[in-house]
């Protein structure tokens, strides 16, 4: 009995002392750009770049495999600001126009499952009650379009208005 | 008084002679007018009628709301038959909600009880019912007026510029509003500068309107503190910061406002407005608008409804003698294409002009920069329009913001003066609406950002609340058994 717990006891605090010393001496370094980059994100975990959450999309864009316009919630300004941090030039064309939740009254209704998944509580509605999108709080994850049962939510691209309209660049086949 | 010298500018030829001679005529009232509750800069104006009203005449259509905002009445008696939204004349065609007003034909008036004295009243009073009339610039900006007399009054400002220069060609509304209805005009001033707590005014008028010099001085000579002064003619004399500086020869700061000077500047539109408001209880519902350019058949100075289709304004012009090349609303400098005739009019329509192909200069093509630097010369704001536009093309917009973006003030001098015919104002418009979208989505995701943050740490509380909860039933079960097993 006394062998046992003798031998068991050692043989623990060796094993502990091999993996602190492992800890310390044989760490791997992480890149300190990915923790960056991490911050950058949403952090909505939606899955839409197709990487496993924020953390799997900036692991890829640290290592440079993944194209800085792969957040459609981020929007053109994170596009920008990645592009900037990840010293790499962006067509902007790439990024197409931002697409928002939208829910079609007719046929909403009111499960309130799309509420409680929102990350940014951009879902109105009671239960058994039409359900409506703060628009200026909607970032187009597409996390409620996926529990919605009567498909009445949809991401659509934001209608124009006066505010947000402006001249187009002029056309020309020269430089300036 | 001694004038001075602004940095700048262009010789753009006048073309006021289709209009200047023809007397202000009051258009035969339409049978239906698209009145918009957004005419100016700011919020919009909140509906106060419903679908199937009858209104009359100065009727409160929409109130303002807090802030920046303005009023807008019914232009005439009638039925609303619709509010909704309705082609803005803009551009792009989008739509503004709208009030959709069939007149009755009566012209019948909301009763009315014009005040004694306006000038017993208290300068706060006196720009809150400039306010209530729904007032704004009447020179294009739109501005609502009595927000910016009050700012001023609180700025302390010394001087009213009023602004009869009208720079643009083409456009004679000022003109004729100056030799028609002079007497109103500095009555509309007096009042202004009450609310102002200013103690003098200038008027300042190009010297290519010499008739209208003279009515104005003739209204004036009685006046002490309001004086008019003939200013030499360049493009864009008639623009806020130039105006200043030509009076006064003082620089509005880089980023600043005309204020900042001391000087605070209003159309004589807005003057006449003002006059209107105040002594006949006359709120914002018309305005005198030129209907010119070398494809309508009769030029014409028109005081037309708010509200009323450009399409009826050219019909009772006789119409256009050939299909406009350019149809625009404001002067050829400045002015803003239009989709088409079925767009309104507004509080800031100066004019609608439609241009033959030759005027629009449309057979010019754009050709490279040759960096020629005439657009420097030609920039009143001492910008460097090469450098601007070159940032923009290539979507350096910070680049194109510490070139002086935001001071540009899209006159088109630089584009008039550009040998090679490059769309220098495009670019600008094109860079700061960029500019703004990026800075409204820097804006959002900021927001998003702290809802998420938000949500998560109320998850998180939610999650620790029931953690909490579950261990204090388990500890009073456990309380309750050894409870029992002392009893036992």
């Amino acid at each position: 009995m006394i062998a046992a717990v003798v031998s068991l006891t050692l043989l623990g605090i060796a094993l502990g002392w091999m993996l602190g010393f492992a800890a310390r001496y044989l760490r791997v370094e992480s890149n300190p750009l990915h923790e960056e980059i991490q911050q950058m994100l949403p952090g909505v975990n939606c899955g839409q770049c197709g990487y496993p959450g924020c953390s799997g999309a900036a692991e890829a864009l640290a290592a440079g495999k993944a194209a800085v316009t792969l957040c459609p919630p981020g929007g053109p300004a994170l596009v920008q600001a990645l592009a900037a941090k990840l010293g790499v030039a962006v067509d902007g064309a790439s990024s197409g126009p931002p697409l928002l939740a939208y829910i079609n009254e007719a046929t909403c209704i009111g499960c309130a499952h799309c509420g409680g998944r929102c990350p940014t509580d951009a879902i109105i509605g009671a239960p058994k009650q039409i359900h409506g999108v703060i628009q200026d709080a909607c970032i187009g994850c597409g996390l409620c379009v996926e529990v919605c049962p009567t498909e009445c939510l949809q991401l659509r691209p934001v209608a124009l208005t006066l505010k947000t309209w402006y001249w187009p660049k002029p056309a020309l086949s020269f430089g300036v | 008084m001694k004038l001075f010298d602004f940095w700048g500018g262009v010789h753009p030829a006048g073309q006021k002679h289709l209009s200047a001679e023809q007397a202000i005529q009051v258009l035969p009232m339409p049978s239906r007018l698209h009145i918009p509750l957004q005419q100016h800069t700011g919020r919009p104006a909140i509906p106060m009628v419903q679908v199937g009203q009858k209104v009359r005449k100065g009727e409160l259509l929409g109130r303002e709301q807090s802030g920046v905002s303005a009023s807008v009445h019914a232009p005439t008696s009638g039925v609303i038959t619709a509010i909704g939204d309705f082609a803005a004349p803009h551009v792009s065609g989008l739509p503004l909600p709208t009030v959709t007003l069939e007149s009755d034909g009566e012209d019948q008036w909301l009763e009315r009880e014009p005040l004694p004295d306006p000038f017993a009243l208290e300068p706060e009073e006196v720009a809150a019912r400039i306010g209530e009339a729904g007032i704004v610039g009447m020179g294009g900006a739109n501005f609502p007026a009595a927000v910016k007399l009050s700012k001023a009054r609180q700025a302390k400002v010394h001087t009213l510029a009023v602004n009869g220069a009208e720079c643009e060609p083409y456009m004679t509304c000022d003109d004729r509003l100056m030799r028609e209805r002079a007497e109103h005009i500095v009555d509309g001033v007096r009042l202004m500068l009450h609310a102002l707590q200013a103690s003098n005014a200038v008027i300042a008028i190009e010297d290519n309107k010499p008739e209208a010099a003279a009515c104005m001085k003739a209204a004036c000579r009685h006046e002490q503190h309001v004086q008019v002064v003939v200013v030499p003619s360049r493009y864009p004399a008639g623009s806020a910061k130039q105006l200043i500086q030509i009076l006064t020869g003082l620089e509005t700061p880089a980023g600043g406002r005309g204020t900042d000077t001391g000087v605070l500047v209003h159309n004589v539109g807005t003057a006449y407005a003002v006059h209107r408001a105040l002594r006949q209880a006359h709120p914002l519902i018309s305005r005198i608008v030129t209907v010119t350019g070398g494809a309508v058949a009769q030029p014409q100075n028109l005081e037309a409804p708010i509200g009323t289709l450009v399409e009826d304004l050219l019909a009772f012009c006789g119409g256009v003698t050939e299909a406009p090349a350019r149809l625009l609303m404001g002067g050829p400098m400045m002015g803003q294409p239009l989709p088409g005739t079925q767009v309104p009019i507004v509080k800031g329509t100066n004019g609608i002009l439609a241009l033959t192909a030759a005027e629009a200069r449309l057979e010019a093509t754009p050709s490279p920069c040759i960096r020629c630097g005439r657009c420097v010369e030609a920039c009143p704001m001492g910008l460097m329009p090469l450098e601007m536009s070159k940032r923009a093309r290539h979507d350096d917009l910070e680049g194109a913001e510490a070139f002086g973006l935001v001071d540009c003030i899209s006159c088109g001098s630089c584009a008039f003066a550009c040998p090679s015919r490059i769309p220098l104002v495009q670019y600008f418009e094109y860079a700061r609406g960029a500019l703004e979208a990026q800075q409204r989505a820097e804006q959002k995701a900021k927001e998003t950002r702290r809802l998420l943050d938000q949500r998560q740490a109320r998850l998180a509380r939610a999650e620790q609340a029931k953690a909490e909860a579950a261990a204090r039933r388990q500890a009073e079960k456990r309380q309750a058994k050894a409870k029992a097993g002392a009893a036992a």
